[in-house]
């Protein structure tokens, strides 16, 4: 595993000189937060954040996103024939995405990277992409990500670990990928691994926040699912949405077809199990029909059907985003302790 | 990289009123290319996507049956946006077939048993599929003794009278035809389909599945019925039906628990359909 130290002064002509190879994308102000966007040629990362407000799932998973065209002219000989449609898969690098988002694509490739079926438009952005992360020295009161399995230095699903260090940036090549990047920015000064030690140690340290999930598993599905906190919980939800449109791990979509004049797309746009019309079936009834259902689901699925399913821990990384933005406080920490300290009623 | 989101093109070929309110249409397609019928190879029990460029994607069971070659068969009930176009449709129309998708029932769990089927309205399309199959000369050998009920509202909301008429008449199938009330000119049974459940099924032994397929009311009062003839949760077989979009359990919306309605079904036994919320 390499290690380089890249002056800061040297940083921006590095990261600049990439862009004939690479997109880069990066953090930048947006509003009143910061956010990912494709940087313009000699924009810098702007590194100055916490973290950015919406996850960087975009970038693998576009919140509007074509998957096909045709055309319904009849005139044509190939009418109503759906075809793929040419996209760019040309080499990009996400500079400075937090560990926790990284391990979140990480996770979320799970669902679309199966041994039945391989979503080709999420894969292949994917593989387009450099990840380099920008390690957590000062996370948020809110972070909770060394108790998800993750933490202020994790590596998982990146390719470069980035972190500053005084007047310097220590990079770390993680893969092939990482060393290509590096390579190709002309970094090459050798650095020190020590520096990432130390500061994992302090960044740790400083995260108060946890989750308990050592119980989760072990529970029926059916006890968890029927247990009576569900309407507590669920009681101030709005079904606004804001949590599963921020959350890194949320990967739920629905497909459209849309129509100009006679040119066709079918495209695919975010979804949310916190919406109604999300399972309604064309008869009107609805298997998740109230808020309760919908909320349940969220916090199952996150919490015990993914736990269950692949494994890995819990599929929430502990970014914060959802604790932060929810109208009404809905805190994922709170239910994920009221769910791992449940008592089941006893069996009859 | 294969996209399974991309539907092949078929053509409909033909198209059937299969019931008398005319709310079901049967739709018989043909695939436009070359090699795309062998890649859509299916097994009784699956459903695909029907894919109307500009219109939408719905999930439909197949209807036809795996030993029927050189067209793919589909019966719609005419119901929201995208069915109702479908009904609009003409002989010659092009559209997109993708599929087939989830599973089917066990059949090699089921080979050397004997099967009761239970439908009822027109939950009857992979029922159909299942019955051909079986019937098919090189697969009778296979299976033990089938036992069909079958029921509608009355005669002319039965699907596929012709075939029923016929297999009436086989002595290696056991038909149980019935509709909710009397009409003329009917012959077989009256009276819902759990009921004649009770009176016609088997009893249940170790060697006999149920296959049951309708309507929730239906299915609601045909479990019990099951239950009283000896049926053990793990020998009834049911298909379950959510709302879809991808159909390869990439979307989220389909689940019941951990398992994906369209990819880890539709197909389950009761008993696995036991152990999971009821979000269907
Ligand atoms: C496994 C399976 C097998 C089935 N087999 C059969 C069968 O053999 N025969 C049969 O008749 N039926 C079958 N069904 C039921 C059938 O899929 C539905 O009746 C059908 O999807 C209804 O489609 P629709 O467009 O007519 O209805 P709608 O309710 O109009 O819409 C369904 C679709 O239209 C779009 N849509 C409509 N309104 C909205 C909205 N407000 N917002 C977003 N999207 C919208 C969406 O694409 C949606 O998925 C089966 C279902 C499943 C799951
Ligand atoms: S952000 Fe809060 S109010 Fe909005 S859907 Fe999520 S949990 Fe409910
Ligand atoms: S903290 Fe909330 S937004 Fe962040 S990964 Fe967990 S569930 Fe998603
Ligand atoms: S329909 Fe998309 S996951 Fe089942």
């Amino acid at each position: 595993m390499k290690v380089i130290k890249i002056d800061k002064a040297k940083w921006a002509s590095g990261v600049s000189s990439l862009q004939g190879t690479y997109k880069i994308i990066g953090p930048a102000v947006d509003g009143d937060a910061h956010n990912f966007k494709e940087l313009a040629k000699g924009e810098e990362p702007d590194f100055n954040f916490l973290n950015t407000k919406l996850s960087p799932k975009s970038i693998v998973f576009p919140q509007s996103e074509k998957m096909l065209e045709y055309s319904v002219d009849e005139n044509k000989e190939d009418h109503h024939i759906m075809k793929e449609v040419k996209k760019d898969y040309s080499p990009r690098a996400v500079v400075g995405i937090r560990p926790c988002d990284a391990k979140a694509i990480n996770l979320v490739k799970m669902n679309f990277d199966t041994d039945d079926y391989k979503d080709p438009y999420w894969l292949k952005l994917y593989e387009a992409t450099t990840f380099v992360g920008l390690a957590c020295d000062k996370p948020c009161d809110s972070c909770f990500c060394t108790s998800t399995g993750c933490g202020p230095y994790n590596e998982e699903g990146l390719d470069i670990l980035l972190k500053e260090d005084g007047a310097s940036y220590v990079a770390k090549a993680l893969t092939e990928k990482g060393e290509t990047l590096l390579g190709a920015a002309g970094f090459s000064d050798a650095g020190d691994e020590a520096a990432f030690e130390a500061g994992k140690k302090d960044a740790e340290a400083k995260i108060t926040s946890s989750v308990q999930t050592d119980k989760l598993k072990d529970f029926s599905t059916l006890d968890l699912y029927n247990a009576d906190f569900w309407e507590d919980l669920s009681f101030a939800c709005l079904n606004c949405g804001t949590c599963t449109f921020a959350c890194p791990t949320c990967w739920c979509f629905d497909i459209q077809d849309e129509v100009k004049g006679k040119d066709g797309v079918r495209v695919r746009n975010w979804d949310s199990c916190m919406f109604p019309l999300f399972t309604m079936h064309t008869t009107g009834h609805n298997p998740r029909g109230t808020k309760e259902h919908r909320v349940r689901q969220r916090f199952m699925h996150k919490l015990k059907y993914f736990v269950d399913k692949y494994e890995k821990g819990i599929m929430c990384v502990g970014c914060g985003r959802c604790v932060n933005q929810c109208p009404v406080n809905i805190d994922i920490r709170k239910v994920c302790d009221v769910m791992n300290n449940h008592v089941p009623e006893p069996v009859k | 990289m294969e996209n399974p989101y991309l539907p092949y093109p078929v053509r409909i070929d033909d198209i059937e009123v299969a019931t008398e309110d005319k709310s079901l249409k049967t739709f018989k397609f043909v695939f436009l290319n070359e090699g795309d019928e062998e890649k859509f190879a299916y097994q009784a029990g699956q459903f695909a996507e029907l894919s109307i460029p500009g219109v939408g994607e719905i999930p439909i069971g197949i209807a036809s049956s795996p030993v029927e070659k050189g067209f793919v068969k589909f019966t719609v009930f005419k119901s929201g946006v995208v069915t109702t176009h479908l009904h609009q449709m003409k002989v010659g129309d092009v559209m997109g077939l993708r599929g087939p998708l989830g599973n089917w029932y066990p059949w090699d769990t089921l080979e050397g048993k004997n099967i009761l089927i239970i439908g009822g309205g027109f939950a009857f399309t992979t029922l159909r599929s299942s019955i051909v199959y079986m019937l098919d000369p090189a697969n009778r050998s296979k299976f033990g003794n089938i036992d069909v009920v079958y029921g509608a509202r009355t005669p002319g909301m039965l699907l596929y009278k012709d075939e029923l008429v016929e297999w009436e008449k086989r002595d290696d199938i056991n038909m149980h035809l019935t509709i909710d009330t009397e009409a003329p000119n009917w012959d077989y049974n009256v009276g819902f389909t759990p009921t004649i459940t009770e009176q016609k099924a088997p009893q249940a032994d170790a060697d006999t599945y149920a296959i049951v397929c309708g309507p929730p009311i239906m299915i609601r009062f045909t479990l019990p019925v099951l239950e009283n003839l000896g049926y053990k949760n793990d020998r009834i077989i049911l298909s379950l039906e959510n709302r879809m979009k991808c159909g390869i359990g990439m979307c989220g919306r389909c689940n019941i628990g951990k398992e994906l309605v369209c990819k880890d079904g539709p197909v389950f036994t009761l008993e696995d359909i036991n152990l999971t919320p009821k979000e269907y």
